[in-house]
């Protein structure tokens, strides 16, 4: 009955804008990997809707050959919420920034979270203003010395996951923009979580916060620094998989050698657990990018998705009560007749 | 049963207004008034707004015509028999046509010492109070501020006062349906309205189904309330107190269909009915806010129209919500009053750049800050001009009754989707809870206000392709292209950037951006075309032209009418288009003398109207967080012109 989907390439879905990054910015292999991804999700072109702030990453939607909005700055998952709720046949993505969705507009990026909008959420990490050239933002680490911070910054930083699961978000996962990869096989599993999916993205600022995530993303250290994530398996790293996760009744999830705990000991990753608390001592286990950090998908639990109850309740209504007449409804107070 | 003396017989203080008709004598056993002004007053938890609203409707249904001013404190409920915590209802009920709640009250029923002294200032000279004599105890009397008992020293020679001990009526009405007296006193309130509904010969039978019907859960209240009810009734008839009940003979109204309608009520089923007339479903984005959150409650009932709500996070959530509704094709909405407008105001900015139908309300209330939430003030018009950054002018239509605020809701929609652009719906506290009989029109008569989108491509390429310019527009109207999200082949990117002129790509480009702004603001201009001239009712060659917006409307109406039929050749008009203004208006305000513009602001309207067309007016203003009587706007037509009537 449907028509098939047309078969597309990455240059289907790149549009005729010209891309205004600055060189070597992290953006533009999160724009690619997005590019890459697109023809493999089966959906229409003109059924995927790019909405954004204000912040580098907030240009994104132009650069993608589908519906976009570029709105105002942190009013981004608000407005994706209004289309997401009325446009259930439209798949929905909003692109953010740390300054955008954790500081002028933290309030939206719970809300949306919490009511499980179906929307994916890309928030490009980079702990930097890079529009507004350089000042700390609400991921920034204490003491970061920033144009607004000349003597370092006294902000205690956010952790964007460990936000995004306080609010019980149903879709948590970190990815980084030097795995293309990764990042691929991250945000298909965004895509196709109904309701909100939420993804961390490290991103290299090259220009007012280079190597922010190097310590642990580059390609040298990156077996050691980053913690896998995969469901149903013990979570193990290290070049030899000799490090390990255990979650202990006193401290928490904590990293341990394999070898002095045994294998049966290790934490065996479990995305779908509904309780939310060990998806967020997972997301504790690093105090920044310098230690071992967990990558992947943290959670991925099924809740009732908001834009299809909002539906269900308007098909109960009619079901119950009829389409709505307007003349009854003028009428379905006391009334009277004159003359 | 003690207590309770008559020490004047009503008079009729009212007679001498001018606007007050002629009537043959009563019948016999009644005395026929042609209109009477009741205001209830007590604690907040009495349930005096219940009162007033029951015998509105009761009047309404008898067929009076009639004007509610609703009065309540912010505090839901502050301590019991304090000044802060009265709560008062006041209603107009007429045999001919009226347009506002009455000036001074005829009619004023205290239930409380703190309810007297609060309102008795209201009262007119000689009116009759009735008191609940039980509640002037000495501990409500100190409460109130008073010295002395105010029932027994005199202060109240003067007026007629009925003293009713109705909280030891009601006790004594309840008790034996084995109601705790405690719980028994919180019926009282069903027995003012009995004991006014007899004084006024209001129909009891609705009201009892009303009672029974309201309370149906909890079948103890619901026949104490009854039982209170019969008492009060059964008391006017029998305690001698009154010489006889009076009649207010129905009105003669053009025939029809009628219901009983506040603002609010009517604004949200003039939204559901803009949605039916488009063909877009409906979307409401909106944060609770006294007194806009009844449009939200009201809309979330009607999901068998399609209609969907969100309360929303805070104010911009509401109104981002909305935007992302309007780019998917809803006709969407965003509720508010004062400080949400403030907090609004980048999204309506973003909402001017992108071009897209949206209804912005504002159910404006006294201010600045959180000011006087409860209380109406109309000091929002120059902030729904201006108050955004940049150049970005947007629509702004006024409702001027309770009930116009549905075809005001109507007209909104058809500018925001005929132009996509977002419209600014100003009311007010006062439109919001007041209601007024309405004469239901018929839904064939509703204007189409449908439209399309686009859905190929429209523009070619010096290339030869085709693609789709989201900022073309339509030459006549100025109104971009809006194709919707899921739309083959037109794939579009929009923002608040600055964009090219067609194309719609982001342009920093100096004449684009002089180009734009100026395409803008003769977008919204050019509506001044599709909107109708201003009407003015009255002589050609009268001395003074009265000029209102909003809610003035009826106070307006009501003190011209007085002027005239003392021979004064007064002339109104009032605008529902404030921006752009009606394009006679300019000719109009230089055909008269004199032009006197009564706002509840310092002069907003005022400022426009001289800047736009250097034409001098009058301002007449009033900042007491509630509506114009006629007396005042009566008083100050009087002064523009000089000399005595």
């Amino acid at each position: 009955m449907t028509d098939l989907i047309p078969v597309t390439t990455r240059k289907d879905w790149s549009s005729d804008q010209e891309v205004r990054w600055c060189p070597g910015c992290g953006d533009y292999s999160i724009l690619s990997a997005v590019q890459l991804l697109m023809p493999d999700l089966g959906v229409r072109r003109e059924d995927m809707a790019f909405v954004s702030g204000i912040g580098c990453a907030a240009r994104f939607p132009y650069y993608m050959n589908t519906y976009g909005l570029h709105s105002i700055h942190g009013r981004a998952p608000a407005i994706a919420t209004g289309l997401a709720m009325t446009r259930p046949d439209l798949h929905v993505w909003v692109v953010t920034g740390d300054g955008d969705s954790l500081s002028i507009g933290g309030n939206h990026l719970i809300h949306a979270l919490r009511r499980n909008i179906n929307i994916t959420i890309l928030l490009f990490n980079n702990q930097i203003y890079g529009l507004t050239k350089g000042q700390y933002s609400p991921t920034s680490e204490v003491g970061k010395v920033t144009k607004s911070t000349p003597f370092g910054s006294l902000d205690h930083p956010f952790n964007p996951l460990s936000l995004a699961i306080g609010a019980e978000a149903s879709f948590v996962a970190r990815t980084h923009d030097m795995d293309r990869a990764h990042m691929l096989e991250t945000f298909r599993r965004a895509h196709e979580h109904k309701g909100a999916a939420f993804v961390e993205v490290f991103q290299n600022c090259n220009v007012f916060n280079d190597a922010a995530f190097e310590g642990v993303t580059a390609k040298t250290v990156r077996d050691d620094m980053l913690i896998p994530l995969r469901h149903g398996e013990p979570i193990r790293f290290g070049r030899e998989a000799q490090h390990g996760v255990v979650l202990d009744a006193q401290n928490g999830a904590r990293i341990v050698e394999v070898a002095d705990v045994g294998e049966d000991a290790l934490l065996v990753h479990d995305e779908a657990r509904t309780d939310p608390s060990v998806a967020f001592m997972l997301s504790r286990l690093a105090r920044g990018p310098y230690e071992p950090t967990p990558i992947g998908v943290f959670r991925a639990v099924e809740r009732l998705e908001y834009g299809s109850e909002v539906n269900r309740q308007l098909v109960d209504a009619v079901a119950s009560k009829g389409v709505g007449n307007l003349a009854a409804l003028l009428r379905s107070g006391s009334t009277w007749e004159v003359g | 049963m003690s207590g309770a003396t008559a020490r004047r017989t009503i008079t009729g203080g009212w007679a001498d207004l001018s606007d007050t008709v002629e009537r043959k004598s009563a019948p016999p056993g009644t005395e026929r008034l042609d209109r009477v002004i009741i205001r209830f007053a007590g604690d907040s938890g009495d349930g005096m707004q219940l009162t007033g609203d029951r015998f509105t409707s009761a009047s309404a249904i008898f067929g009076n015509d009639l004007a509610t001013l609703p009065d309540f404190p912010a505090e839901i409920r502050a301590p019991a028999g304090t000044l802060a915590g009265v709560s008062a209802f006041q209603v107009h009920i007429s045999d001919h046509d009226i347009t506002t709640p009455g000036d001074a009250p005829n009619v004023l029923v205290a239930m409380n010492p703190a309810a007297l002294r609060n309102e008795l200032p209201r009262l007119e000279p000689g009116g009759t109070v009735i008191v609940n004599e039980d509640a002037f105890a000495d501990r409500n009397l100190t409460k109130a501020g008073y010295a002395t008992n105010p029932l027994t020293d005199g202060s109240l020679e003067g007026y007629t006062v009925f003293e009713v001990p109705m909280s030891s009526l009601t006790l004594g009405a309840v008790e034996p349906l084995g109601v705790k007296p405690r719980d028994a006193e919180r019926s009282k309130n069903f027995f003012a309205l009995g004991l006014v509904s007899w004084m006024y010969t209001r129909p009891v039978d609705d009201t009892l189904r009303w009672i029974e019907a309201k309370f149906a859960k909890v079948p103890l209240v619901r026949d104490a309330n009854v039982a209170a009810f019969k008492a009060g009734h059964a008391f006017g008839e029998t305690a001698e107190l009154f010489d006889h009940p009076y009649q207010i003979d129905p009105a003669a109204l053009p025939p029809g269909t009628y219901t009983s309608i506040n603002g609010n009520t009517a604004l949200a089923w003039g939204l559901v009915a803009a949605s039916q007339l488009s063909q877009l479903p409906l979307f409401l984005g909106s944060y609770p806010i006294t007194p806009a959150s009844d449009i939200l409650h009201e809309l979330s009932k009607h999901k068998a129209f399609g209609v969907r709500t969100l309360q929303a996070e805070d104010e911009i959530a509401g109104i981002g919500a909305a935007i992302g509704a309007a780019y998917g094709g809803h006709l969407a909405v965003t509720t508010t009053s004062g400080p949400g407008m403030a907090l609004k105001a980048e999204a309506m900015g973003l909402a001017v750049s992108l071009e897209l139908p949206l209804l912005i309300i504002d159910i404006q209330r006294g201010g600045p800050s959180t000011g006087l939430p409860t209380k109406t003030e109309a000091a929002d018009l120059l902030m729904a001009y201006y108050g955004r950054h940049g150049e970005s002018p947007l629509p702004i239509i006024a409702a001027r009754s309770p009930s116009d605020c549905f075809f005001a809701a109507i007209e909104a929609a058809r500018i925001a989707i005929k132009y996509r652009t977002p419209v600014i719906l100003l009311s007010d506290g006062y439109l919001a809870n007041g209601s007024e009989p309405w004469r239901l029109p018929e839904v064939a008569d509703l204007p189409d206000i449908s439209t399309t989108f686009a859905t190929a491509p429209n523009h070619t390429m010096q290339s030869g392709e085709e693609v789709f310019w989201p900022y073309l527009r339509d030459p006549d109207t100025l109104a971009r292209a809006w194709a919707l999200p899921g739309t083959p082949d037109l794939m579009h990117r929009i923002g608040g950037l600055e964009k090219e002129d067609g194309s719609g790509n982001i342009s920093y480009d100096a004449d684009n951006h002089e180009r734009m702004v100026h395409l803008r603001a003769a977008k919204v201009a050019g509506i001044a075309k599709d909107i109708p001239e201003v009407v003015v009712e009255g002589p050609d060659d009268a001395d003074l032209l009265v000029l209102g917006w909003g809610s003035t409307w009826g106070a307006i109406d009501a003190a011209v009418n007085r002027v005239r039929n003392n021979g004064r050749k007064v002339a109104k008009a009032h605008l529902t288009h404030l921006n752009p203004f009606p394009q006679n208006l300019g000719d109009v305000l230089r055909r008269f003398p004199n032009v006197l513009v009564p706002e509840m602001n310092l002069g907003q309207l005022s400022r426009l109207l001289r800047a736009e067309y250097l034409v001098d007016v009058r301002s007449v203003t009033k900042m007491r967080g509630e509506p114009f009587t006629a007396g005042e706007l009566e008083s100050a037509i009087l002064d523009t012109l000089g000399g005595n009537p």
